[in-house]
């Protein structure tokens, strides 16, 4: 495997086919080793600069990937930086060139405008990694709860994985959307019709409108933090209600037909969309979703920092990957 | 004569099973004895050829030696030239490599940048007190001052060659074979 | 000036049901004959119009230029220059200009700018209210003594239905029509494109289709209850289609316009973050397309407007959030109207004349629209068949903001003349 596997910029999992996907989840495996060990580093991504640029306050996201940067030895920037072009006067496009010009190798990217890592990744040569765009995707965190729900049951396929809570505005539902439906898994999301995205259905989804028809199908229930600007923008009465009526309860987990493995991203809401002595609890993966987020990233910057192809042509000759 | 494409047999299955033998007493020699040997191989292939020769040495000696294995995709000094490649098998090491005596196994000796690689990862694990090299097959071309203490059989081939190592558990036979290449090309 | 024999091209007048091969001729400023072997007058000029089609000139209810405010991106005079280029004699621009033209003076302004430009004609449209504020009507009287036409605040809705009430009730003293942009401001909210399938893949919010069919739907009912006239902006959904069917049917004073964009493009053009895609009301669905072309077709939406919206280049380039709504529409709505619904099978050519030409007159009360003798001089002569490419680089407007970069057309402006004088000459094929 030469040249490019996945393109220059990781920007969402819809891009992605099934087999890139996997590659993806595979490469990551040798990754967790390397946090396990006493000497937490590699030296792959040597040289290599890259810059963290956070439009939106975000603290364990960015740590991640810093973590999953310096393992792999390369050097890290953060940069952050206020909200909106509009807020900060400097445009995304300018701030594009400035990077550009300090020939920089990577960049990773969270701004709260959907399609913002579309538009800088168009813009420069760096490789982009979305850390989250506006309302659209978060490729990593939907890898690695793949990753996660792969290592608890051993395949994604045909698991029935539900997604609950703020569907509409939640960028982590649509990765985790994209990629259930490509490996083959049944995907349902379970939440108040008010935060339910027009068309969801069409995207080969089934909605529940209950929390608890929700648990008697699924095997996983991936939870969703659910924000208190919602409440605010009238699209829920309160989040106690919201809890009362969709909040992942004991109780309610008791129901289950079988064991349900509990995912969230974080932060939680303790209290409001999951109960802590859920979130603490056998059933919840919660903290290896944050140990496999590492290693996700690591792979996925791996990658991504790729060689030059016609350099890759030239060493060919050299008797190639046997005989060294 | 050379002809391109040509496979010819450097050893047979019996040829590799004399070679391992003679390289178990070798590597025995070099630690000075088994106390603080330990065997550690390169993926690919050097896993395997490990497996082998700690269970030569155990019928000689009558010790289990502690094995353990390495994938240097991670290390290897080429990720941004020809990019990101599979990482294909596991690392593992046995308990605490300080003080003891590491013999690194590969199956072909070349250009030692896999060694390197090697020797870099290994270091990050801890600081053993000697590290040998062995090598089944070292067939010249060194780009690095890299050398092997224990050596198979010493193949000298040119820059466009092949030397293909087959073992059993892996492709079902153990043999060495050298496939000519186009005379002189290559770097 | 002299006089200007336009010879032996298909001239198509739908004032009169006109479609054959004939002459035009334009003495002093206006049709003096219409009919086949006209003799040419002395020192007249003679234009070889066979094989294309002419037409009264284009009039387009519905332009933004940016002046006063925004002259970077547009003037009245490259506004008029773009509209001549696009085969319209006659435009009618909106008043959300910085400051708003909602007084006299500022109308005044504006005819005067356009009559130095000496291009397509410029009638302007005044405010509804002080500012655009939505809260003090203007002086409708002062307004069309300065030479106003119509009244809005397009950009944005009136949200008052009092203050949309009292506005088509005032209007009836001057005979002019009320036009709204339809919106419920809630719904809208911070919505950047369409509200359905293709918002929920990209991560935008949505603008549903209800927040206009909410406010066609008033703009109905207060034009019943007053008897006034609204004119019913860019309409883009399927469901205010029908409202102004039915609406219609009642007898109800309403005429409504739809662009060729909505007649053209979906949701699906804003896929890739595309901010040329972005515009007010938004692209919409298939289903909406078709009921589009639909009511274009038999009559329930009256005209075609191109809601030309100029925007720097810079603006448009950001993120999709952030940058403007609109698209510049002048230079390509003839080619879009040929290509798509012409050639199409949706409209016949002298359908889409109509459209673009008498009913627009007929609809705001101005002249032209018709080459009866008598009328202006106004008249487009276009290629009907001749194929080019959307190059907005080469734009008379000053702005370049437009989805249809690169795609091929058909049909394009050979010569505009407005006043039988000649603004505008097109490129050779």
């Amino acid at each position: 495997m030469t040249e490019r596997f996945l393109g220059k910029d990781l920007l969402g999992l819809e891009p992605l086919t099934a087999n890139q996907i996997r590659f993806i989840l595979d490469t990551a495996e040798p990754f967790k080793e390397v946090s396990e060990r006493t000497i937490k580093k590699v030296p792959t991504l040597r040289g290599q600069t890259i810059v963290n640029l956070f439009f939106e306050a975000s603290t364990r996201t960015r740590i991640s990937f810093e973590f999953a940067e310096k393992r792999l030895s390369a050097d890290t920037v953060n940069v952050a930086a206020a909200g909106s072009s509009v807020e900060k006067g400097e445009t995304l496009v300018d701030t594009a060139r400035n990077l550009e010009a300090m020939r920089i190798d990577m960049v990773v990217m969270r701004h709260p405008s959907s399609g913002a890592a579309q538009f800088l990744a168009e813009r420069i040569r760096s490789n982009v990694v979305n850390a989250g765009d506006g309302t659209h995707e978060h490729p990593t965190q939907g890898l690695l709860d793949l990753l996660t729900l792969r290592d608890k049951f051993g395949r994604i396929e045909g698991l029935k994985v539900c997604i609950c809570g703020d569907i509409l505005h939640s960028r982590v539902a649509r990765s985790n959307i994209w990629g259930l439906l490509k490996l083959g898994a049944e995907v349902a999301v379970c939440g108040p019709a008010s935060l339910l995205p027009l068309g969801i259905e069409d995207l080969g989804v089934t909605v529940f409108r209950r929390i608890e028809d929700a648990i008697q199908w699924a095997d996983a229930l991936n939870v969703l933090r659910l924000q208190l600007e919602r409440m605010h923008a009238g699209f829920l009465p309160s989040l106690r209600e919201y809890n009362r009526v969709f909040g992942v309860t004991v109780e309610r987990l008791e129901k289950a037909p079988r064991e349900m493995v509990i995912l969230h991203p974080g932060p939680m809401n303790r209290g409001v969309e999951i109960d802590s002595r859920v979130a603490d609890g056998p059933h919840s993966v919660i903290l290896d979703q944050v140990t496999n987020g590492v290693a996700v990233r690591m792979a996925v910057l791996y990658l991504l920092a790729g060689g030059r192809p016609e350099l890759a042509e030239a060493a060919k000759g050299s008797g190639g990957e046997a005989n060294e | 004569m050379v002809v391109a494409g040509t496979r010819n047999a450097l050893l047979d299955a019996r040829g590799v099973q004399r070679a391992l033998q003679r390289m178990a007493r070798g590597i025995v020699e070099f630690a000075e004895g088994t106390d603080r040997l330990v065997l550690v191989g390169i993926h690919r292939r050097g896993p395997e050829l490990t497996e082998r020769l700690a269970r030569l040495i155990e019928a000689e000696e009558g010790v289990s030696v502690p094995r353990g294995s390495l994938d240097i995709t991670l290390y290897r000094d080429d990720v941004g030239t020809i990019g990101p490649r599979r990482v294909v098998g596991e690392t593992h090491l046995p308990e605490n490599v300080d003080g003891k005596c590491v013999v690194i196994v590969d199956d072909v000796l070349y250009t030692g940048r896999t060694v390197r690689a090697a020797l870099d990862e290994l270091t990050d694990f801890g600081r053993p007190a000697r590290i040998g090299l062995a090598a089944l097959i070292d067939r010249g071309g060194r780009e690095l001052p890299i050398q092997a203490d224990i050596v198979g059989k010493t193949v000298p081939a040119q820059p466009g060659d092949r030397v293909d190592v087959f073992l059993q558990e892996v492709d079902g036979r153990d043999a060495v074979e050298l496939v000519r290449g186009e005379g002189g090309g290559g770097k | 000036m002299k006089p200007l024999l336009i010879r032996g091209g298909r001239v198509i007048d739908p004032s009169q049901g006109y479609d054959a091969v004939a002459d035009v001729l334009l003495v002093d400023g206006r049709i003096a004959g219409l009919g086949s072997g006209l003799g040419a007058p002395d020192g007249a000029e003679i234009v070889d119009a066979r094989g294309k089609a002419v037409a009264p000139g284009l009039i387009d209810l519905h332009v933004h230029f940016r002046e006063p405010g925004r002259e970077d991106v547009e003037t009245v005079a490259t506004g008029a220059r773009a509209a001549a280029a696009g085969g319209f004699t006659a435009v009618c621009p909106m008043p959300n200009t910085d400051p708003v033209t909602d007084n006299q003076a500022a109308v005044g302004f504006i005819v005067k700018q356009a009559q130095a430009a000496g291009a397509a004609r410029v009638y302007p449209i005044g405010a509804i209210s002080l500012g655009q504020k939505g809260q003090q009507l203007a002086e409708f009287g002062e307004l069309v003594g300065a030479g106003a036409v119509a009244v809005s605040d397009d950009g944005q809705p009136v949200v008052s239905s009092h203050l949309m009430r009292m506005a088509l009730a005032y209007a009836r003293a001057f005979d002019i029509p009320v036009a709204d942009h339809c919106e419920d401001p809630t719904l809208k909210a911070n919505g950047v494109m369409h509200e359905g399938l293709v918002s929920t893949r990209l991560g935008l919010r949505g603008i549903p289709a209800a927040a206009e069919q909410i406010m066609v739907a008033r703009d109905l009912l207060l034009a019943e209850l007053t008897g006034g006239h609204v004119h019913l902006c860019h309409v883009s959904t399927r469901g205010s289609v029908e409202l102004i069917r039915r609406a219609k049917e009642k007898g109800i004073r309403v005429t409504a316009e739809a662009t060729p964009h909505h007649l053209t493009l979906t949701d699906q053009a804003c896929e890739g973050y595309n901010t040329n895609a972005k515009m007010n009301p938004p692209l919409r669905e298939a289903a909406d397309v078709a009921a589009l072309r639909a009511g274009v077709k038999d009559g329930t939406i009256d005209v075609i407007a191109t809601d030309h919206a100029p925007h720097h280049y810079d603006a448009k380039e950001r993120e999709f959030d952030d940058a403007p709504f609109g698209i510049v529409g002048l230079e390509t709505a003839l080619g879009l109207g040929m290509t798509e619904l012409v050639q199409g099978r949706v409209l016949t050519l002298p359908e889409l004349i109509e459209r673009m030409s008498t009913a627009p007159a007929r609809v705001f009360h101005l002249p032209g629209g018709s080459l009866k003798p008598g009328s202006p001089g106004d008249v487009v002569i276009f290629d009907p068949e001749v194929r080019w490419r959307v190059d907005p680089t080469r734009f008379y407007s000053k702005s370049r903001n437009t989805p249809f970069a690169g795609r091929e057309l058909a049909g394009r402006v050979v010569r505009t003349v407005v006043g039988g004088l000649t603004v505008h000459r097109g490129e050779v094929a």
